[in-house]
């Protein structure tokens, strides 16, 4: 019961949003904050009701066993993949009442908006390859509608590139499912996974390993994949900028890699090479497009290519600690890039321009966004008390730990390009002289209240690392992740036969 | 064998198509056409010589042994309906882009740069 609300609550809001709110646009907000704020709370219940359950918790979505229905699937990965999208879409929601005051047809933003997190809670939840596909394609759907919300010439074009590369990766995802069902006859994933595991891996899988690897890499805004992002996650209203780039590549993208890959198809090694070098070549080529940007929501854009690079590293490493990394990292990146799209949101609605050459000496006007920005500033470069830095300390340790000390170079390296873009960022937006011309319009209240509590994790949950609370929250989520098989031994005795 | 081939090949149109074509509108037909080229290769999967339909019925002796396989063709179907929402969705994009651009040619649509 306790899982089928998390796509049940949404979908029925959106609904609702559009039964409803079409005359009284109020309630749309008031509808889409209660829901997400909801989903928040189970999420967290869930998390910690986990142990009593033995660490997994399983509902059939209909009368039959699991493999003969779609069974979703609760462990600490996913519970924890949860919190992060529902604390983030409920600041989100939070953060749009009042950001698109400005747009026209606020129900429609809502309607989409809680659809969006149908499909990544059921991206997260779902034990099936084709439901999958299908919640995948329910929330880039929306996505798209959305990157195209403002119907401004530019976005409509980035709106396009995107449908465009996503439709043609998830033909080419639906055609390994294809596959896989052929060689396992079965689409649900313990299942596939252990019938893999108890025959002879045959050539096909690597055909499967390619189309999944070029599929989920492009929804994760990997390097040779990346070209859609920097032109979608800009263009979006910055609320949706933040989902985009704070849960949505992560949960379609990462959390998709990393359950195929490591729960179902047992972590390949050829594969996690290949991973480890898609990531370095991120990290890499993201920052340093990002330093020759001078578009505030762009320059973002190519950051969190850069910063999803290190999150597939701390993965592909495959060790504990590796792994560990990339949970944190996760888990960072998706709260100081949402403070930091959604500070870059608070200046487009003050000043009207993204162009950071033609703003300066913003800190008076704006302190409480001003601030913000120097914490997320610091928190994405890893400065020391922000949580930023721990985990990239960890996933540079780990690197060299793994003996590939030469990508453990590069990713500190690069660490400090990352300040120097965010410097650059900070001297031309923030301090120096004053360029504007235009009239300046007041941040609402509930938008520097969204941006002062994101700041505020970004300091508070480095707490996470504490050794004591480390072994309840991200121990787990780490175990869940390297002990491949236990997720198939899990779901196997639940498994009906005809 | 050959049939596989042939949908491979179906596929690899649409992503020619995709690839290379300026228009937007045939850039949607291509990817309707490497679509409909994996719902194919999902219903060859399915496909066996010599079999029967895949229904359980008083006074019709069908053994499961000798059934086409069910489920791809309830996959198909859904995947059909996803299908139709992209298109109708970046169908709409092209209509609103063609407003604002005055051109479908994608070489003259770069306002985006960088």
């Amino acid at each position: 019961m306790i899982l089928s609300q998390f796509i049940f609550i949404p979908l029925v809001a959106a609904f609702l949003i559009a039964l409803i709110a079409r005359k009284k646009e109020n309630i749309a907000a008031a509808i889409a904050l209660a829901a997400t704020g909801w989903i928040f709370i189970v999420s967290i219940i869930a998390f910690f009701k986990l142990p009593a359950h033995g660490g997994m918790i399983l509902t059939n979505t209909s009368g039959w066993d699991i493999p003969f229905t779609i069974g979703l699937v609760l462990d600490n990965f996913s519970a924890f993949m949860l919190i992060v999208v529902s604390l983030v879409a409920f600041l989100s929601a939070l953060y749009s009442i009042q950001y698109i005051e400005h747009f026209t047809g606020k129900w429609n933003f809502f309607a989409l908006f809680m659809l969006m997190c149908v499909g990544m809670n059921g991206v997260i939840l779902t034990g099936d390859f084709f439901n999958l596909y299908v919640f995948m394609e329910i929330s880039l759907i929306s996505a798209y509608a959305l990157v195209a919300f403002g119907t401004e010439a530019e976005e409509l074009e980035a709106s396009f590139k995107y449908a465009t590369m996503g439709a043609i990766t998830s033909t080419i995802i639906l055609f390994g499912i294809g596959i896989l069902y052929s060689v396992t006859s079965t689409l649900n994933m313990a299942q596939v996974g252990h019938i893999l595991q108890n025959t002879e891996n045959s050539k096909i899988l690597f055909l499967v390993f390619g189309l999944f690897i070029t599929g989920f890499g492009l929804k994760a805004a990997l390097v040779p994949f990346h070209a859609w992002l920097p032109d979608a996650h800009p263009s979006a209203p910055a609320p949706i900028s933040a989902m985009l780039s704070g849960v949505l590549i992560k949960t379609l993208g990462v959390y998709a890699l990393v359950r195929i890959f490591y729960n179902v198809f047992n972590a390949p090694p050829v594969v996690l090479t290949i991973l480890l070098l898609l990531g370095t070549l991120s990290i890499v080529i993201g920052g340093f497009l990002s330093l020759v940007q001078w578009d505030f929501k762009r320059l973002l854009g190519f950051s969190s290519i850069s910063q999803i690079g290190y999150v597939i590293l701390g993965f592909a490493l495959g060790t504990p600690l590796g792994i560990l990394g990339g949970i944190l990292h996760l888990l960072y990146h998706s709260i100081f890039k949402s403070l930091l799209f959604l500070d870059s949101g608070a200046m487009e609605y003050a000043t009207g321009t993204r162009d950071i050459r033609e703003l300066g000496g913003m800190s008076k006007k704006f302190p409480v966004t001003s601030a913000t920005t120097m914490v997320g500033t610091l928190s994405i470069s890893g400065i020391p008390p922000f949580n930023g830095f721990f985990s990239k300390l960890i996933i540079i340790i780990a690197c060299f730990q793994a003996g590939q000390s030469f990508v453990g170079v590069i990713a500190a390296l690069l660490s400090i390009i990352t300040l120097a873009y965010f410097l650059k960022v900070q001297k031309y937006v923030f301090y120096g002289k004053c360029n504007f011309k235009g009239i300046l319009e007041k941040v609402p209240a509930t938008m520097k209240f969204v941006l002062i509590v994101l700041a505020f994790l970004c300091l508070v949950s480095s707490i996470l690392l504490i050794p004591s609370i480390k072994t309840v929250t991200l121990d787990p989520v780490v175990n869940n992740v390297i002990n491949k098989t236990q997720y198939i031994d899990k779901i196997l005795p639940f498994l009906g036969s005809l | 064998m050959i049939l596989y081939i042939m949908c491979f090949f179906l596929f690899l149109v649409g992503v020619y198509g995709a690839i290379t074509k300026r228009d937007l509108i045939k850039i949607i037909l291509a990817i309707g056409i490497m679509g409909y080229s994996v719902n194919l290769f999902l219903i060859l999967i399915a496909y066996r010589t010599g079999a029967l339909v895949p229904i359980l019925k008083e006074g019709l002796h069908i053994l499961p042994s000798d059934m086409v396989d069910p489920l791809p063709q309830a996959l198909v179907l859904t995947s059909i309906v996803i299908e139709l929402g992209i298109t109708a969705l970046m169908s709409a994009l092209a209509i609103r882009i063609y407003e604002k651009y005055k051109t479908l040619d994608i070489t003259k649509i770069r306002r985006l740069k960088g």
